[in-house]
């Protein structure tokens, strides 16, 4: 696949906001990966011409960090926290049942391309254990059943919305382009803080009413 | 009783807390204007005499750290806020962000008026999209207002502030590491010396800072040194977010001084979950030693945790009671750390390796008594000869268990596997119960 001028033009922009030009490797790889919806060896190579090293270095960074994908990932992308804490919540039996719900093994994306599914390390929200994350959004407080539930409401192409994230799921391809630096406009969408966040601020204030 | 303290969390429970106006609506940006009204250099003073010290881990002072950066060398000076918040337990700086990321802005301003700085970066973990954007609205709506960019407040300053997203890699929340990933490469560490304050990014002077450490000096600055060091211990002051997590009847952020005690905030949260009791907990993330129910009135604060064998870490404290298996939970860690060595040294890339296949035969009903010394063993040589604290993090969980649990470890090999019930310590299981 051969870039069009307008996305050889945001890249550019990307590699703008960098002193030095190397600096920008991890925002195009993102970039890439939102246009097909993995990092294409198209991705590594015109990543190489633009900052001006070796394909070899680029797929060494690419293959250095797990959010870059060397296959493609589903539109769905489902990470299941089985660190210490939300695996001895609950996670391990989440990642267990979402797999046989879906017939899906570790890291395996559905035929239809929908859904992929995979573990993953503590995600920085573990007073909201057990927690599941799709394309990168929290999903806070799941069960196995609830888990089912949001892969099925993706199945059907309705999926249901984070708790701590915008009104809508995007999709993966979406959310790499924002993770690329993209702004989406929809900053301003869902809560503010959930309840975990919100306690000894709450209890304070109680407190100091008395 | 040790009261509670919101200053960072003051406003997190209104709606719109995370934008610009309601940040200004409770005096936001104002130390800002202040701070580059003074001396940079009595900005650093302030700082000083303040106590604060870093909250990513390590408790660094802050003031002095920003000292070291060299003056008046005609270089490019940098300031990187590290955002990569990947320690298992903790989870403070991604709700901070969540709920008011101007808060960062602003103390990233004034960071920077202090060392000189006109440039600064945000480096955030990838997997959080949200905390993205709205660190990325804040960032655009802090230029719009003036308050980045050229001649900031007026007063002459330029400063340009780039957010850049990670892309899942634990190492690259060690700061070399973290600024080898910003510069566009693998993120492994570098030998120091050369400190990043002499050579950090682009081999040039820089400062990274902990998100909570960055965001907690606007307060600082509005308020005085003496209004933060009033609060904490002698040598740990001001408030700081604990987080609290796992087996409570109500896990969440705490925002309280230095030195109050896990009692006291598991107290605030109604306790361990109903019917149970607390078996261990970390005071400060995975990487630091585990405690037991020995340690609840252990003052949290450096000093206190240090005395009592631990470390106080990033403050994520991770609640476990009796229906956890020890050896499971250490032998996830365990396999994080093996999953998340950068593969620079031998003793951390092999060492974690053979720790996870140990813990797992033991788990598996395949071990012997023999194999606790063998990990006892596999632990001394990593620990200290790692190089990065990674390595040594890795062996914390394992060395403080098997001194609080080597019963249990045995109970594994005469058992000859796990004598838990691994759906007991679910969520499901006690909401059943509790039924
Ligand atoms: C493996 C490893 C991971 C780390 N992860 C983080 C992190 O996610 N956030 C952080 O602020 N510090 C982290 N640190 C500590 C940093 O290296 C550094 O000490 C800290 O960012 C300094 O900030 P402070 O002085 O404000 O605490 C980590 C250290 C190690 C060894
Ligand atoms: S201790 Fe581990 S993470 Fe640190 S440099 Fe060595 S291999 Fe890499
Ligand atoms: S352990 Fe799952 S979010 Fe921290």
């Amino acid at each position: 696949m051969a870039y069009s001028k307008q996305e050889l033009s945001v890249m550019d922009t990307m590699i703008a906001r960098y002193p030095r030009p190397r600096s920008a490797i991890m925002p195009l790889l993102h970039y890439v990966q939102s246009l097909a919806g993995y990092v294409t060896n198209d991705g590594i190579e015109e990543i190489a011409l633009k900052l001006n090293i070796a394909t070899a270095e680029v797929s060494a960074v690419a293959t250095f960090y797990t959010q870059y994908k060397r296959k493609p990932m589903g539109e769905y992308h489902v990470g299941v926290c089985t660190n210490t804490l939300c695996a001895v919540m609950g996670g391990d039996e989440i990642l267990a049942g979402l797999k046989d719900h879906l017939g899906l093994e570790n890291d395996g994306v559905t035929a239809d391309g929908k859904i992929s599914i995979e573990h993953i390390e503590c995600n920085a929200a573990c007073d909201y254990a057990p927690v599941v994350m799709a394309n990168w959004e929290f999903y806070d407080n799941q069960t196995v059943q609830s888990a089912k539930d949001l892969v099925d409401s993706m199945r059907k192409g309705k999926p249901i919305a984070p708790t701590r994230g915008p009104d809508a799921l995007p999709t993966w391809k979406q959310n790499s382009a924002l993770l690329a630096g993209l702004n989406d406009g929809h900053a301003n969408e869902g809560v503010q803080a959930g309840e975990p966040s919100l306690l000894g601020l709450k209890l304070s204030k109680k407190g100091s009413k008395k | 009783m040790t009261e509670l303290t919101p200053v960072l969390s003051a406003h997190w429970d209104e709606k719109d807390s995370f934008t610009i106006a309601a940040y200004k609506r409770h005096g936001g940006y104002k130390a800002a204007a202040k701070a580059l009204k003074m001396e940079p250099d009595a900005v650093i003073q302030l700082v000083k005499d303040s106590g604060l010290r870093g909250r990513g881990g390590a408790g660094f002072p802050t003031g002095m750290k920003w000292g070291f950066i060299p003056q008046g060398d005609n270089k490019d000076h940098y300031l990187v806020v590290n955002a990569d918040e990947s320690e298992p337990g903790t989870c403070k700086d991604m709700p901070l962000l969540m709920a008011n990321p101007h808060v960062l802005i602003e103390g990233m301003i004034i960071a920077s008026y202090a060392i000189r700085a006109k440039y600064a970066f945000v480096y955030v973990r990838g997997e959080v999209a949200h905390v993205v954007r709205r660190l990325q609205q804040a960032i655009e709506d802090a230029y719009a207002a003036g308050h980045v960019g050229k001649n900031i407040f007026k007063s002459g300053y330029d400063l340009e502030i780039v957010l850049h997203v990670g892309a899942g890699a634990y190492i690259c929340g060690e700061e070399t590491a973290l600024l080898d990933s910003l510069e566009g490469f693998r993120g492994q560490p570098r030998l120091r010396p050369p400190f990043p304050a002499i050579a950090g990014l682009y081999a040039r002077p820089t400062v990274v800072n902990n998100v909570e450490s960055i965001a907690s000096v606007p307060a600082i600055i509005a308020n005085g040194a003496e209004w933060f060091s009033a609060m904490g211990t002698e040598k740990s002051k001001g408030m700081t977010l604990y987080s609290l997590s796992g087996h409570v009847t109500n896990p969440g952020q705490f925002e309280a001084p230095l030195g109050i005690t896990l009692r006291e905030i598991l107290e605030l949260a109604g306790g361990v979950r109903e019917g149970h009791s607390l078996k261990f907990w970390t005071p400060g993330g995975s990487s630091t030693p585990l405690f037991t129910v020995d340690h609840l009135d252990t003052p949290l604060d450096y000093e206190g945790v240090s005395a009592a064998g631990s470390m106080l870490g990033t403050k994520a404290l991770q609640i476990f009671d009796e229906t956890t298996c020890v050896v499971r939970a250490v032998l996830r860690w365990t396999e994080f750390y093996k999953h998340e060595s950068c593969g620079k040294c031998t003793p951390c890339r092999e060492g974690t390796w053979w720790l996870v296949q140990i813990l797992r035969d033991l788990e598996g009903g395949t071990g012997t008594a023999a194999d606790l010394d063998k990990l006892l063993d596999l632990c001394d040589n990593i620990m200290g000869r790692s190089f990065c604290a990674l390595g040594d993090g890795a062996t914390s969980p394992i060395t403080s268990s098997i001194k609080y649990f080597r019963d249990e470890y045995i109970a594994h090999v005469t058992h000859k596997g796990c004598p838990f019930d691994s759906h007991a310590s679910t969520l499901f299981a006690s909401a059943k119960a509790g039924a």
